[in-house]
């Protein structure tokens, strides 16, 4: 269909004559776009009430279709956040909740990355005995969401100390990142290991120094699925960080400060927690958009 | 392979080591926290009686009694009243869901499938919610949600319908909970679908469009003739893993509406049942055999379709 909006070229001869078809279609383009507009409009509405929110005072946070204007903006929310709200023992401090985040995402994430590649790298690419039966395992074991095992973990883990680490270690190896670097390795040309093999290189050479440079973008997409996934939990550290340890919650839980113990109160200053909690995702989505979306898409593309 | 049996059997036993090397870490992060805690649950947690709240109690065997508890109404101690409840409320939300958003996924998805700066902004745009952590989902639309004639959506749909409509209490209102659950949690997966669906679109081969363009097929006739069974695949697997998550539904109702019959999900009930771990883990496994049940019924759906093509 044309994206041109430019009328056309020829005009009707008579006045009475129906619109030509070109002239309907052009109209329904323009119709359509304007359509998308007035979506895009709606879909955006709750996002700049949210960040326009968080630089306003509690009483105008909740104050009818004023919401959406940008008047009586401040920094105060984030100022009260950073130095006396969330400043203390018992609140629990901001940057503590960032590190929790950032530590556990980044071992999930880090550690998933190199366990999950390697294994998928012995399957995909090197004869073993009982191979086809420890892959057909792990895709197996892709069917059981972990809403299904989260409360036997729980018994398992509940009274362990290393709350950090236990927030990690069950989310490191994962079926489902095994089965996309799999599903990568397998496509890989087999002549290219057979060559370093002839020249005397073993498995793990050949995995470090020839597999894992070729393999960027399955590294990228493993990278972001898991980010996104990790970043955002709140099932698990619900269920094994207590509410009073809170050098131990993540951003998620964290959040619950707000809504658990002051329902009603600190609603600017929530909003601007949340802009701090989504900006680092926000600026890494804003560089690699085109990445995210493809990673997305690619992991709905099994079965 | 084509080097000689012999050849191949002494490197693969020099190489051993180091495929032992490759697949233990991983194996052993599934078997411990995949596999252990799974079988724990189904052959031992849920036929016992442990308490988290009570550790000291000896933990007695029970048989199948969670099981009878939480699907037997009739039986003391039952929640199943609760469980049915959550079920179906997990029903609601699949179907409406699956129907609503899965066609507004579509809609979008065919709306920015063209090349240019415009669709690129606008895709970028729908699919900004799904970096968003649920959690922060769940407390910007408790804002937007407030009760009074000052809340943001009682504000909108009071200047939509010229002061008609009145103030709902969006959360609270039993009839408007899981609605309003509904809503926030499309807002929020709605651009993961479409992601998805733009995906399959480049599955559509363009011959079949120009085609339907030398047939002087209009719009509406080359997207029903056209698209919708180009997309056949997609879509089904588009609806079943939206009903598998949810089945899944649990952060965003948690933070809303805690403890709430109307809004109830399986896992909220499994989460509520926590300190009574033999009934929470019978739940689990109950929870699993209906994720299985789904994903059965969706290689099914898939198989038959590539039998056809």
């Amino acid at each position: 269909m044309s994206t041109s909006v430019a009328p056309p070229l020829r005009r009707p001869r008579s006045r009475v004559r129906p619109p030509s078809r070109s002239r309907v279609r052009l109209r329904r383009a323009a119709l359509g776009r304007a359509a998308l507009v007035l979506v895009a409009l709606g879909y955006a509405a709750p996002l700049v009430y949210f960040v326009l929110g968080s630089f306003k005072r509690d009483e105008d946070v909740i104050d009818g279709l004023r919401g959406f204007l940008p008047v009586d903006l401040t920094f105060d929310n984030y100022i009260q956040l950073v130095t006396t709200t969330l400043n203390s023992e018992s609140s629990g401090y901001l940057w503590r909740f960032f590190l929790t985040s950032f530590t556990v995402t980044g071992i999930v994430v880090g550690g998933g990355l190199v366990v999950n590649s390697m294994v998928a790298y012995a399957l995909a690419r090197l004869e073993w005995k009982g191979r086809d039966a420890v892959l057909m395992g792990v895709l197996a074991l892709a069917i059981i969401p972990f809403e299904a095992i989260a409360i036997p973990l729980y018994y398992m883990l509940h009274d362990n100390p290393h709350k950090i680490i236990i927030q990690a270690l069950p989310f490191i190896a994962n079926s489902f990142s095994i089965y996309l670097f799999y599903s990568f390795f397998v496509g890989l040309p087999k002549a290219i290991d057979e060559a370093a093999r002839i020249d005397g290189a073993g498995p793990w050479r050949i995995f470090v120094l020839i597999i894992v440079p070729m393999s960027k973008p399955v590294y990228a997409t493993v990278a972001i699925l898991t980010f996104l996934t990790t970043w955002g939990q709140y099932l698990w550290p619900l269920l094994v960080v207590p509410p009073d340890q809170n050098g131990a919650q993540p951003l998620p839980t964290a959040l619950g400060y707000f809504t658990g113990v002051n329902p009603t109160q600190l609603l600017g200053q929530r909003l601007a927690f949340g802009v701090l909690m989504v900006a680092p995702i926000v600026v890494v989505y804003l560089f690699f958009q085109r990445w995210f979306i493809a990673s997305v898409a690619t992991s709905g593309l099994k079965g | 392979m084509l080097s000689p049996a012999s050849r191949s059997r002494t490197s693969r036993l020099r190489e051993a080591p180091a495929v032992l090397s490759l697949i233990v870490p991983a194996l052993a992060g599934l078997v411990s926290f995949v596999v252990v805690p799974f079988v724990l649950a189904a052959v031992w947690l849920s036929v016992h009686r442990v308490s988290l709240s009570n550790p000291d109690q000896p933990k007695k065997f029970m048989g199948l009694e969670y099981y009878r508890r939480l699907l037997d109404p009739s039986i003391a101690g039952s929640i199943a009243e609760k469980f049915y409840g959550a079920l179906l409320n997990n029903l609601t939300f699949a179907v409406v869901v699956v129907i609503v958003q899965t066609a507004c996924a579509t809609a979008l998805a065919v709306a920015v499938n063209r090349p240019g700066r415009f669709t690129t902004f606008f895709r970028g745009l729908f699919f900004l919610p799904v970096v968003f952590p649920m959690a922060l989902v769940a407390v910007i639309w408790q804002l937007i949600f407030s009760p009074d004639s000052r809340g943001l959506l009682n504000a909108v749909f009071g200047a939509a319908s010229g002061g008609h409509m009145a103030a709902q209490n969006w959360l609270q209102d039993p009839k408007l909970a899981m609605l309003s659950i509904i809503m926030l949690s499309m807002w929020q997966g709605v651009g993961f679908q479409m992601v998805i669906i733009l995906a399959g679109l480049q599955g559509v081969p363009r011959e079949l469009y120009e085609a339907a363009e030398i047939d002087r097929a209009g719009a509406w006739s080359q997207f029903r003739h056209v698209t919708l069974p180009g997309l056949r695949n997609t879509l089904i697997f588009v609806v079943m893993m939206t009903t598998v998550l949810a089945l899944r539904l649990f952060d965003q109702v948690q933070i809303l509406t805690p403890n709430n019959q109307d809004t109830r999900t399986v896992m909220s009930l499994n989460f509520e049942q926590r300190q009574s771990v033999g009934q929470a883990a019978a739940i689990s496994v109950v929870f699993f055999v209906l994720t299985l049940a789904v994903t059965v019924v969706q290689r099914f759906a898939l198989r038959e379709e590539r039998e056809i093509s």
